[in-house]
């Protein structure tokens, strides 16, 4: 597995798939690297689209992961513009959507994940966009002048930060979610009404508990989300963030084990000891939680390339990390780390009107996850009590006058 | 272009041009410097591309903000002369600069 020389073929040129490529040279591989690619551009930073770039502080430069000359400066084949068809493991070798097909010594899918489709009438009217990729953003932000309105179809973060980002646009927006709270997949209760707060008294408008049953177009462009009911709230954009399916079909066809993206170990290694999968694609073990999930997070995208490229060139595997996140939403800066498994207390620790403050979520005395807002002390000790599995006092949390350093001492 | 001068934990030195207006850590980062992770790509949220700043320097690379501070405060290693390198702006002023890596950021 440590030949210097093998082969690497990368499918999927996104965070993931172009910082494996990168390691793999960091850490001396010296055979051949093709990162493969669907979209026209070298693997780019994805979180910033619904951020800063949309906001238009960052530019197409600073998204890049690295300068277009790195890939051949390091000799890394980067092959953009190309889909990989099939892959046929016995053979050890990929069809591509050019006709090519390419052998290869060593296999890392990087494919990620999907922007799930809305099946409803009028979701193929212009203006209905999701939002993955640059170009999506691109569209995303040219629709959004002052005075447009933007309709968000499901209250995630994606969804969040793009109203916000509207908001910083001058543009209307009005965010539309099926639960009865926002962030109901991924955050605590705290947290969504903070954040419903936080933007309605910026002027987001929130439609909660209701179903989109169409989207209502004139001339083939969006002009509004239809409720069932029937009411009708007018957009001139609508973006769908309803959560994003594993691209795995082409890994399930080879026969790799998949069961909601693709198993791996901890090693980032598929059921076939050849190849890798990494990123969103990939349903993996959580070393803390002896537990297997599908994570959707550059985090999870760079420590499982970390994984891979440590494999692959004979490396000591990197440390186990915590999973974790971060949103960006106006100024708040929000951090969560940790996945609330056999919760048994909530607690929160500071004061949501005082617009810092941090949830933890504990399992007897552990810390499992902890939902930290403008509280980078409490994210910080929180990752780093999770990992290490040591109890806490429960009252000592709590009390904003022992710090966060003495907790946890 | 003001040079950068990154060194690894292992001693080893790169020394970088890096455009004005790009981070120290973007420095790294977009020329492949090991020693340097920046996970999350310059927000201040992960506290993965700490470095030690060259003492004859740390005046001259400007105050932390409360954020970072409390960042670095749960880093691994950290010193007097610790920042993190995604807060730190790329001058004319700063040509010259030294920085060292810690032996982990994770």
């Amino acid at each position: 597995m440590s030949e210097e020389n093998t082969s690497v073929v990368i499918v999927g040129a996104g965070h993931a798939g172009g910082t494996a490529a990168a390691l793999l040279r960091q850490y001396g591989h010296a055979g051949p690297i093709t990162l493969i690619g669907e979209e026209p551009i070298a693997p780019y930073q994805r979180p910033p689209l619904s951020k800063a770039w949309l906001k238009g502080e960052a530019d197409a430069d600073s998204l890049a992961l690295k300068p277009q000359e790195f890939y051949a400066e390091t000799g890394i084949d980067l092959v953009l513009g190309v889909r990989v068809e099939a892959i046929h493991a016995a053979e050890h070798t990929i069809s591509l959507s050019n006709g090519r097909t390419l052998p290869y010594g060593v296999l890392i899918i990087a494919t990620g994940a999907r922007a799930r489709a809305l099946p409803i009438p009028g979701a193929g009217l212009k203006g209905v966009l999701s939002l993955r990729s640059a170009a999506d953003a691109e569209e995303l932000k040219a629709a959004l002048t002052p005075g447009k309105r933007l309709a968000v179809i499901g209250g995630g973060y994606i969804g969040l930060e793009a109203a916000a980002s509207a908001r910083a646009l001058g543009a209307e927006a009005v965010v539309i979610e099926r639960e009865p709270r926002i962030l109901a997949r991924v955050a605590c209760e705290i947290l969504s009404t903070f954040f419903t707060d936080y933007h309605r008294a910026r002027g987001v408008a929130f439609e909660l508990d209701a179903i989109v049953e169409a989207l209502e177009g004139e001339s083939g462009r969006v002009t509004g989300v239809r409720l069932t009911g029937g009411r009708v709230l007018p957009c001139d954009v609508a973006l769908v963030g309803i959560g994003a399916p594993p691209n795995d079909e082409i890994a399930s066809a080879a026969g790799l084990n998949c069961q909601g993206g693709i198993v791996v170990d901890t090693h980032a290694r598929t059921s076939d000891p050849d190849i890798f999968a990494i990123g969103d694609v990939s349903h993996r073990p959580l070393a803390h939680y002896h537990r297997t999930f599908r994570l959707e997070s550059v985090a999870n995208a760079l420590e499982q390339a970390r994984q891979a490229a440590a494999a692959i060139t004979g490396r000591p595997p990197p440390p186990q990390e915590v999973t974790w996140n971060w949103s960006d939403q106006y100024d708040v800066k929000y951090q969560f780390a940790g996945i609330p498994f056999d919760v048994d207390e909530i607690l929160l620790r500071g004061d949501p009107a005082g617009g810092k403050f941090a949830v933890f979520h504990l399992a007897g005395d552990l810390i499992q996850a902890v939902e930290a807002v403008n509280a980078p002390a409490e994210f910080m000790a929180g990752r780093q009590l999770i990992a290490q599995r040591r109890p806490i006092s429960r009252s000592r949390l709590a009390d904003t006058a022992v710090s966060m350093k003495e907790v946890a001492a | 272009m003001p040079k950068i001068t990154y060194i690894e934990h292992n001693g080893s030195e790169h020394v970088i041009d890096v455009k004005n207006g790009l981070s120290v850590m973007e420095g790294a980062v977009k020329n492949n410097i090991p020693g340097i992770d920046a996970d999350c790509g310059g927000a201040c949220a992960c506290a993965t591309c700490h470095v030690y700043v060259d003492a004859a320097w740390a005046d001259k690379v400007g105050a932390k903000s409360a954020m970072e501070e409390s960042m670095l405060d749960f880093a691994e290693n950290v010193e007097a002369t610790s920042r993190l390198s995604c807060q730190i702006k790329v001058t004319e002023q700063l040509d010259g600069l030294i920085v060292r890596m810690p032996e982990s950021q994770h």
